[in-house]
């Protein structure tokens, strides 16, 4: 099976499906979540039945601000389906899916703990990789670096945030 | 908010930051006939900064929580801060026992998002070293599991041929670990003269050696008592949780991503993929130690290719391909001469095109990708975000070892205290790798 068929079969129930570079991703809306990933592990032609990865992206000039991927995998056949929901800057909160998948539980944990995204339903939804009383999300693209500048014999460098596009 | 280290004293809690899951939920309190204890995250035998939390009955652990994060160190978001060529430095840094998988999953991302293929010799240098470096990983997960278990010899043999393999890493990259060799569009430079010599005679010597590591251990009563029926995680417990590499084999699947989906010519290669039935730590140590011959193999086909094929390491294309054609000069410096004299005294353009390569890098077409390779210890997943720009916007690795230590609960609950060290030794993780 093609990764275009993977596409079109997705398609005729998800129609917002995009290949590109050899990939098919399928968006989502949030409140079709659950639904959707149990559709595409039980239908036959499908069978996306392995999580590979949970992560996500920060857009804070766009509406969605948080773009939530999983990364699907069919064990039985090579191919692999990205499946996408856009979360909302203001209500960044999404069904948790380590009912069906228990391998996203640390992965929901660490999108978590860099992205402030809450996972509704996770068993325990706490910092993974930073201190528990760590404050803010790290990899938000609007969390400050707080870097210091950079003393090199005469020359000072300033952080590497505020360095412009070289 | 960080801790300075000097709030007050707060009554000793054992389980600390973690205790919520040890308390009893009717009274909040820690039940009074079990012990809970720390392992790590300075223990010799957790491979690493892992800590453990364990509630024990007598010799019996009943429960246990991995704590991680201790070698967190931001590689990922560091990434979004320097050019997409300097992301390979900072990605190889990750599972540093086997850096490159880690080069070569990010080189595939971005060479997907750029829509290049590196050349033929490139994809054969990378298969070749990809394969000694699964080599070394894995005699290194043998010769540290082998130590934690008292078998110091079995440590002092393992550590003694990856010194033979981390040589020809050296010849090769300039550098033990952390080679940054693999870049987007290719490798560095070429094999250096010398190296296929060193390469052949380390692959003449290695099969023997593997032998005798199979002839201390196989039968050993010892090594098989702490072995043996220890650290059971069936296939199916595997697929939930995600497990992938050795321990997804050695419970019987036949799930390997050079087979799989293929990359970087992996289709190619004449090798079969290692399974065996028991799932146990046994079963573990004998899939990585037939792994290793299944490694050797590929290595023979594509030294032997290397003979075959000649030709550019790096793509041709001057908006991709950086840095130019070096050679190693007699006083030990890499240069390029007639680069030089092009960029020097021949074009201003190619000036200014080398200083913008230099100091800002490839803008990468926008886009995101998933990019996978098989890894010593599974799946190695890069997911990469490109907005356009000279840096990427976002980068993910998806760490095999990350998600195989989640079996660790699954693997020591209801077993001794002493079997924990061959469980976590046989799920091999590596905390680089773990916390990024």
């Amino acid at each position: 099976m093609s990764v275009e068929e993977v596409a079109a079969a997705v398609a005729e129930r998800y129609p917002d499906v995009v290949v590109a570079r050899g990939e098919a991703t399928v968006v989502i809306a949030r409140d079709d979540l659950l639904e959707a990933l149990a559709w595409l592990r039980d239908e036959p032609r499908l069978r996306m039945d392995a999580l590979s990865s949970v992560t996500a992206t920060h857009w804070p000039e766009r509406d969605p601000a948080f773009w939530v991927d999983y990364e699907l995998r069919s064990m039985p056949s090579p191919q692999r389906l990205r499946v996408k929901v856009g979360l909302a800057a203001d209500d960044p909160s999404i069904p948790s899916v380590t009912g069906m998948f228990p391998t996203a539980n640390w992965h929901e944990r660490e999108t978590y703990d860099f992205y402030g995204i809450t996972f509704e339903g996770h068993p325990e939804l706490t910092r993974i990789e930073l201190p528990a009383d760590w404050v803010g999300y790290p990899l938000r693209k609007d969390e400050p670096l707080g870097g210091v500048p950079t003393w090199y014999r005469d020359a000072k460098m300033p952080p590497i945030d505020q360095r412009g596009q070289a | 908010m960080r801790t300075t280290g000097h709030e007050p004293v707060a009554p000793f809690d054992p389980a600390g930051d973690v205790a919520s899951g040890f308390r009893d939920p009717a009274t909040g309190e820690y039940r009074q006939e079990t012990m809970i204890i720390n392992m790590g995250p300075q223990h010799p035998s957790t491979h690493g900064v892992l800590r453990l939390v364990l509630e024990l009955d007598g010799e019996t652990v009943i429960r246990c929580k991995p704590v991680i994060g201790y070698l967190h160190t931001g590689i990922e978001k560091n990434t979004e801060y320097r050019t997409w060529v300097q992301g390979v430095t900072y990605v190889t840094r990750a599972d540093y026992v086997a850096p490159f998988f880690n080069e070569l999953a990010y080189c595939l991302a971005v060479e997907r998002l750029m829509g290049v293929e590196a050349p033929e010799r490139a994809q054969i240098i990378r298969v070749l070293l990809c394969e000694l470096n699964r080599i070394t990983s894995h005699l290194v997960a043998l010769a540290t599991g082998g130590l934690e278990l008292g078998a110091v010899s079995v440590m002092l043999y393992g550590l003694r041929e990856r010194e033979l393999i981390m040589d020809i890493f050296e010849t090769i990259t300039g550098l033990r670990m952390n080679h940054a060799y693999f870049r987007p569009g290719g490798v560095l430079m070429d094999l250096p003269e010398g190296a296929g010599r060193k390469i052949r005679d380390v692959l003449d010597v290695l099969p023997r050696r593997i032998d005798e590591y199979e002839t201390l251990l196989n039968d050993n009563p010892i090594w098989r008592e702490r072995n043996v029926g220890v650290a059971v995680l069936p296939a199916a417990r595997c697929l939930e949780l995600g497990v992938t590499g050795p321990v997804l084999r050695s419970a019987g699947v036949a799930a390997d991503l050079r087979k799989d989906m293929p990359y970087a010519g992996y289709e190619t290669y004449d090798f079969d993929v290692v399974t065996r039935a028991e799932g146990d730590a046994y079963a573990r140590y004998r899939v990585r130690i037939d792994e290793m011959r299944q490694s050797l193999r590929i290595a023979e086909q594509a030294l032997q290719r290397l003979l075959d094929v000649h030709g550019p390491v790096m793509i041709d294309d001057p908006k991709v391909g950086w840095p130019p054609k070096l050679s190693v000069g007699p006083d030990g410096i890499g240069n390029d001469p007639a680069y030089l004299e092009h960029i020097m005294e021949d074009s201003m353009e190619a000036l200014i095109h080398h200083f913008k390569m230099v100091t800002q890098g490839v803008d990468v077409p926008p886009g995101e990708v998933y990019a996978t390779v098989e890894a010593p210890r599974g799946e190695l997943g890069l997911f990469v975000v490109s907005d356009g720009g000279h840096r990427p916007y976002r980068v993910h690795m998806r760490d095999p070892s990350f998600v195989n230590l989640q079996a660790v609960p699954d693997v020591i609950e209801g077993y001794l205290i002493a079997d924990i060290i061959p469980a976590i030794a046989s799920l091999d993780p590596v905390m680089g790798g773990v916390d990024r």
